[in-house]
């Protein structure tokens, strides 16, 4: 329903509004899934994080939606046959949670079996995560870096421009600036604590990244853009970035030096087991680096740029 | 013992929910948009305490209880900053309470945006 509001709205506030309802809403049915990691990463990105980002974007253009130049009728014809081809293809599909299903009876039984004893942490989520499928999260943490590079390439990083006095909102906003010092160290201490605690719990390097970004998303928001550019360069977040994925990539590497397969972590120290919790280490903590710095790259990136009216 | 903290418990998330509602009548009901903001930002900030503390009586007292108490605090702190955030922007963008005549250009000095915000508030 409200997919359908957002396709029909031309109001654009609206429709980022409604799509951090949208993610919240979907955020609590993963829930529901008792997929409690997902569940965080959704919440965090897509009713926090999108969400200011679309409406600083949002800032340089127009808020209202043109009304479309083409009859739609055949658009919607193919979307629904295309609907119509999928829905009959789902109902091919093992039952959701179905035990006999293929997905059931030989990966995850391997992993829930084997999973404590050779990896070694009671989240199965971030056993999965960041050993079994190591090679899956490196390409998620390159797509990140990728997608920094993109609009670094796109829009460039702007000087910042000077606050016209009379214009500056945030001269005398005496209440939120106190209430952001005040926030922003326990906002920070959180994300480290989601990073760290990722093994034992839901958490993880992608939550914690997000979540310590909004802590200088909230500065910049509420103290400006000349501050909050003299609290981190712009200039230092890609190589930040880089140094996320090189961490990550370093560890495969430094494995395979070890003469063992590509990100195999029993390479990083004797006991194997602890050598796979060094490894989770490291990576996640690359992760968390990468997108941290992308998020907040992209955001100094669309909230420099000056509207060009 | 637990059976009164149940029932305690059960008080609180009812008058909590029903506050939610009140909340949600309002923001729809209302005439302007800082009526608007008022009634929201005041039931969601006596409401979401009101359900946390709910169901913090229907829990064990664990590490659980504490991180649902640090929620309530958080939300105690935020959600009134983000109402005044709100309504201080409103006024500098121009908009005005209702009954008050609109002003034509947003405001330049938000100094004197903000007495004369003030002076029209009064009734």
């Amino acid at each position: 329903m409200i997919a359908i509001a957002v396709i029909r709205l031309r109001d654009l506030f609206a429709v980022i509004i409604l799509f951090g309802i949208y993610s919240l809403l979907t955020a609590a049915l993963f829930m529901d899934l008792n997929a409690v990691d997902v569940a965080f990463t959704e919440a965090a990105v897509g009713a926090g994080v999108t969400t200011v980002m679309m409406l600083s974007s949002l800032y340089l253009t127009s808020r209202w939606e043109a009304t479309p130049k083409h009859n739609s009728l055949l658009p919607l014809l193919v979307v629904c046959i295309t609907g119509a081809v999928l829905v009959y293809a789902s109902l091919d599909a093992p039952l959701h949670g179905d035990p006999s299903s293929p997905v059931h009876q030989h990966v995850a039984p391997r992993y829930i079996e084997k999973g404590p004893a050779e990896v070694g942490m009671p989240n199965m989520v971030t056993a999965v995560l960041a050993s079994y499928r190591g090679f899956d999260t490196f390409g998620e943490t390159f797509v990140i870096f990728t997608a920094g590079l993109g609009v670094l390439l796109l829009l460039g990083i702007q000087k910042p421009h000077k606050p016209q006095p009379e214009l500056n909102t945030v001269a005398n906003e005496v209440v939120l600036k106190v209430v952001v010092k005040m926030l922003i160290p326990l906002i920070l201490l959180y994300a480290l604590y989601v990073q760290f605690h990722g093994d034992f719990g839901a958490g993880g390097g992608f939550q914690a990244g997000v979540i310590f970004s909004t802590g200088f998303i909230l500065y910049h928001l509420a103290f400006g853009e000349i501050e909050a550019r003299r609290v981190i360069p712009t200039c230092w977040l890609p190589r930040l970035a880089a140094l996320g994925v090189l961490i990550y990539g370093g560890v495969g590497v430094f494995a395979l030096l070890e003469d063992k397969p590509f990100l195999d972590y029993s390479a990083l120290a004797d006991d194997p087991v602890q050598g796979q919790h060094l490894g989770v280490l490291l990576v996640e903590f690359g992760v968390g680096i990468t997108v941290f710095s992308v998020i907040l790259l992209i955001f100094h990136i669309l909230a420099g740029r000056s509207r060009q009216s | 013992m637990s059976e009164i903290l149940q029932w305690i418990g059960g008080l609180f998330l009812l008058v909590g929910g029903v506050l939610c509602i009140t909340g949600g009548v309002g923001l729809l009901r209302l005439p302007d948009f800082f009526t608007r903001v008022h009634a929201g930002g005041i039931t969601d900030t006596l409401s979401t305490p009101l359900l946390l503390v709910g169901l913090m009586l229907h829990m064990e007292l664990s590490l659980d209880t504490i991180k649902v108490l640090m929620i309530l605090v958080f939300v105690l702190i935020t959600n009134p900053t983000a109402t005044h955030s709100m309504a201080k922007a409103a006024l500098h963008g121009g908009l005005r309470p209702l009954g008050k005549t609109p002003v034509e250009q947003p405001v330049q000095n938000p100094l004197q945006g903000n007495e004369t915000g003030e002076n029209s508030s009064k009734p």
